[in-house]
Order: C-alpha cells, then structure tokens, then sequence
C-alpha cells in the first residue's frame, strides 16, 4: 500500500530536482549586467514579459484554460500600482504586493465564471471580460487619463537607496529578482500535489471529478494565482517606465503573450520565458520596421508553430533530445 | 420625441443586419466542425477591397462588385480550407485559435501593405445615396437597400436550409456529426460548400460595410469581436439565433453610442458577458 501511495511523491521528488541547464540558466540571465549594459532596459522589460507569459503558462499549460484577455490582470495591476505612485505611495514593493492583491481580488471574482465554463464560451467571456476592463480605463478618463495615458508617477527609491535609473540597472535587477522569487514559487507549485491535479484537469476535465478532485476549487484557486502574478507583473511594468497607457490592457497585448507562451512552449514553465526572450529580442532588432509588418511575421511565425512545432521551441528541443538518448543508448 | 427613437431603431437594425451577413456564416460552420475560425472577418475584410479595387482601378458599378466580393472571399476560403484548417480539424481549440489568429495578422499586415492603414472611400452610385422621409422620420436610401438584401438573404438561408436536401444534411451535421457519417453524409463536403458560402457572405457584408463603418486595415480583428459577439450570443450553427442576436447587439450598440456615448462599447461587452452567463451555449443552442 504504501509503495502505491509514495509513487506518485517519488515521481514528483525527480520532477523538482534541479538540472545542471537550469542552474546554468539563471547564472546567464545575469550575464546582461556584465555583456549588454546598454541593453539593461529591454532586459528589464522581457524579464516583466516572462513574468506575465509565466502566469499565462500557470492557467493555460498547466490547467488547460485558454484566456484571450489575460491583459486584464496584467493591466489592473498596472493601473494600481501607477495610481499608488501617482497619489502619493511611491514605494516599490509594498506598491507591488498592493497590485499583486487587487488584480488578485479581480481574478477571484471572475474566476467563480471562468471556473463554471469551457471552450468556446470560455474563450468569449475571458475576451469579453478583457474587452470590457479596457473599455471602463478609456471611459475613465478622470481616473486613467485615458489615451493620454497615467501621467505623474514618480517612483520612491527601491529599500530606500536604488534609484531607478535611465539606464535600467535597478529596473532590471528588481525585475529579476521578482521573476526568479514568483518563478522558484511556481516550480515549487507545479511540482506539488496540486499541480499534478491541474494537469490531470488539462487532461481531462471530466475524468477529474469522477476520481474525486475538486475540479473548480482548483480552477478557482490557480486562476486566482496567475491573476496575482499577472498584476505584479503589470506592476513591474508601471514602476519601472513610470507611466502607465491604455495599451496595458489591450488586446494586442493578451494576444502577445499567448504568442510568447506558445512559441516558448506551453506546460513548462521556462517556455514563457524562453519566448519572452526570442520574441523581444526579435521585436528589438527589427524596431526599424513598422509595426504592421511585425505583426505579418508574427502571424507566420504562429502559423509555422501550429503547423510544425506544436509544443513550441522547449518541446521541439525536448523531442531532439528524447531522439537522440534513443539512438544512443 | 418618436422620431430620434425611429431613427435610432431603424439604424441599429441596419447595423444588426450587416453583423448579421458579416457572422451567419461562422455560426454555421463553428456549430458544423467546432472549427474556431478568428480569421472569419479577414475573410470579409477582402470582399471590401475586392469592391473597392473594382470601383478605383476598373470603375466598375458598384452593384456589380458585389457579386465579385461574395465570389473572391468563397474561393480564397476554399483555398485556405483546404491547405491550412482541415489539417486541424481534429486539433484543439487553442490550436485553431493561434493559426486563425496568424491569420488575421498576416491579412491585417497584408492589407496595410497594399493599401496603406487610411480608411478606404467607395464612391455609391446616386440612386443609392440620399433618404427618403416616411412620416416624419429619414430613412437613408443605402441602409434600407443593405436592410432588404439582408432579409432577402435571410429568407433564402432558411429555405434553402428547411426544404432543400442540401440544408437536410447541414442540419443533420450540425445537430450530430457523428451519426450524420453514420448514414452516409458526406460531412467533410458539405462543410467545405457551408464554409465557402458563410465565407463568401462575409465577403458580401465586408463590401457592404464600407459604407456604413468604412474599411481600414483593421477590419479584421475591430469587427471580428463583434462577429463572436453575435455568433456566441445566437448559439452555434443556428441561423435564426444570428439573426436575432445580431439585430439585438446592432441596435443595442446604436443606442449605445446615441444615449450614452460615454459609455463607447461598454455597454455592448456588458450584454455579451451578461447573456453568455445566463445562457453559455447562447440564446438558440441546443447543446
């Protein structure tokens, strides 16, 4: 009996130990520091986009839940962060964890929704709910300063000493460092108990009830989590440009970030930021070009990933990998 | 007092009825395949610059690119139902959303290519300009012109649904795609005819809309949130339920933005949210 039951935590304890790549991963993403000082700002900003791509990959790798509006967190958090600044409150983390627990409270209440339906009604309400958080910031205009964007946010110094500054070095090393914290938490989480049952939901919701899961508390539960980071993320983004435009919350950018997860690959947690890394750096280097005609590369790219690559650049990888330990024994 | 409430009706149904030529097709063949097809309006989207080519650069009249613009959007989705989406037929939804979404990209890009991002102007022909008053209210002559077609095109759908052998085996598909194969049906056939024909009608509404909410590269993605709007709303592969949803969410908008233009689309999000909750499968689904 108890072989049976440790097998699945013996299953899990494999799961979570730490791989060499991994190591040798994080040590690289503080490489920008020592290589790219000029490029500290665009670090800063995909260490945010990772952030953000990772709460998607929580909901939707893991759980299953396709969200077309997850802009929405990213944008609340955003919109509270800069409105704490703006009035006042500059100070970083505890701005952060304000706009972690309202775009947290937001989540909550819309995942009592989100956890009742799926396919395609899912697909619309989560773009509805999207569209319409957008909509109330543009009718705000008192409260968001509308299309000009939120004007007047002034940052206090990070623990009172780091100023953030032009060229990035705070802005990316908080952002960093928040990504890793939030990051080592989701590991910790999908290798749980918890996040197995997330995954048997993505398998197949029906089943789950059937073997006695709490299929919607789970659902309720991680929705909640991702909105919580997503806002933190969205925060990032407000403390470290100090400003805040209606673009948090559009379309385009829920669009994105489904683009980053699923280029990345989505279910494996580094696929958020793997993505994260490839399409800001791609989008960086062809800044020149109009942004239109980014977007006619996006589409191809998404229309070649679908078609060839469906596990995304991680599980191409992964495939190779599997591959060649065959030929190899 | 009657009067603006006229107007605004008789608007808002002009409006619902061009949402309705621009989504009737995705109801049908999302209630068919469970085929998530986001790049429906890109669809529609080159029906509109099949017109406007036509008028510019041929000086053809305008009636006569009509028939062009529901001609070009069936053939291109035919090529594109055959290359790219029955391949994923049996994929999931995410799957389908992201190629469809490449889609609209590609076309939005595209489009912004050839004809830059301005709005595109079409030049009507006169005896479709100006209005006519009808006790006391003025009706424009090119909105009641886009109101008949629309319900001339409405009436031949439910026919052709309801009594031809044709419609027999949509229905069938649509209700049971299983047990359709079962007996026989040719599901896979008739799907590519609905698809090319909902696409097609797109097509026709693209041309339509310049009119009335003009034509720029963004057509794609602006009105493709209206088109789920109405086809979740309706409920999938029913024809009446496009119709009655779409009239609901045109003239609902209208008044929106008539009433209380602070409000913009909030008003419209809030009755899709509001009535997906009441009723997930949409007004008219069966399942």
């Amino acid at each position: 009996m108890s072989t049976a039951a440790a097998e699945p935590l013996a299953y899990l304890a494999t799961q979570a130990r730490w791989g060499k790549a991994e190591i040798a991963f994080w040590l690289a993403t503080l490489l920008p520091f020592v290589l790219f000082p000029d490029y500290l700002v665009l670090a800063s900003q995909i260490a945010i986009t990772a952030l953000f791509a990772l709460s998607l990959d929580l909901i939707l790798g893991y759980a299953g839940i396709i969200s077309l509006g997850h802009a929405a967190f990213f944008g609340f958090g955003a919109y509270t962060a800069g409105l704490a600044a703006k009035w006042g409150w500059g100070e970083p983390l505890s701005g952060l964890l304000l706009a972690g627990a309202a775009a947290g409270l937001l989540g909550y209440a819309t995942s009592v929704i989100i956890s009742r339906f799926r396919h395609l009604a899912l697909i619309m309400i989560t773009l509805g709910l999207g569209l319409l958080l957008a909509e109330a910031a543009n009718s705000a205009r008192w409260l968001t300063g509308g299309a000009d964007g939120l004007q007047g946010v002034r940052m206090w110094r990070l623990f009172g000493y780091f100023r953030f500054d032009l060229y990035g070095y705070t802005a990316y090393a908080y952002s960093l460092a928040v990504l890793f914290l939030i990051f080592l938490m989701c590991r910790r989480l999908t290798h749980s108990p918890f996040g197995l049952a997330l995954r048997g939901i993505r398998e197949n919701a029906i089943r789950m009830p059937a073997i006695g899961a709490p299929t919607r508390a789970h659902i309720r539960k991680v929705y909640t989590l991702a909105a919580v980071i997503a806002g933190i993320a969205g925060a990032l983004l407000a403390q470290t440009t100090e400003t805040v435009s209606l673009e948090v919350l559009s379309f385009q950018r829920s669009a994105d970030v489904l683009v980053i997860l699923i280029l990345g690959g989505a279910g494996r947690l580094y696929g958020g930021i793997v993505g994260a890394i490839v399409y800001m750096v791609a989008r960086d280097q062809f800044s020149g070009i109009n942004p239109q005609y980014w977007y006619f590369w996006i589409g191809l790219l998404l229309i070649a990933v679908v078609m060839f690559l469906p596990n995304g650049i991680l599980g191409g990888l992964a495939g190779i990998m599997a591959r060649r330990r065959k030929a190899t024994p | 007092m009657i009067g603006p409430v006229f107007g605004v009706l008789f608007d808002g149904f002009a409006y619902g009825m061009l949402l309705f030529l621009l989504s009737v097709g995705l109801s049908v063949t999302l209630g068919m395949m469970n085929f998530v097809n986001l790049a429906h309006c890109s669809f529609a989207m080159l029906g509109g610059y099949v017109t406007v080519t036509l008028i510019d650069k041929l000086s053809w009249p305008f009636l006569a690119t009509l028939p062009a613009a529901f001609l070009a959007a069936a053939l291109a989705s035919v090529v594109f139902e055959r290359v790219l989406y029955r391949r994923l037929y049996r994929a999931s939804e995410l799957d389908q959303c992201l190629l469809t979404i490449g889609l609209v990209f590609v076309s939005v890009a595209g489009a912004a290519y050839i004809y830059g991002s301005e709005q595109q102007p079409v030049q009507l022909p006169s005896y479709l300009r100006g209005s006519v008053t009808f006790l006391g209210v003025n009706f424009g002559v090119y909105r009641l012109f886009l109101i008949l077609t629309a319900l001339a095109i409405t009436a031949v759908l439910m026919v052709a649904l309801d009594y031809t052998r044709f419609g027999a085996q949509v229905r069938a598909a649509v209700d049971n795609q299983r047990m359709a194969r079962g007996l026989g049906i040719d599901v896979d056939g008739s799907f590519a005819i609905t698809f090319a024909l909902g696409s097609g009608l797109a097509g026709l509404g693209g041309a339509l809309a310049i009119e009335i909410i003009g034509l720029d590269p963004s057509f794609g993605f602006a009105y493709l949130v209206y088109v789920l709007i109405v086809v979740s709303v309706g409920g999938l592969g029913s024809i009446a339920g496009s119709f009655i949803a779409a009239t609901l969410i045109g003239i609902s908008d209208v008044a929106g933005k008539y009433y209380v233009p602070e409000l913009g689309a909030f008003l419209i999000y809030l009755v899709m949210v509001g009535l997906l909750m009441w009723r997930p499968m949409g007004l008219y689904g069966r399942r």
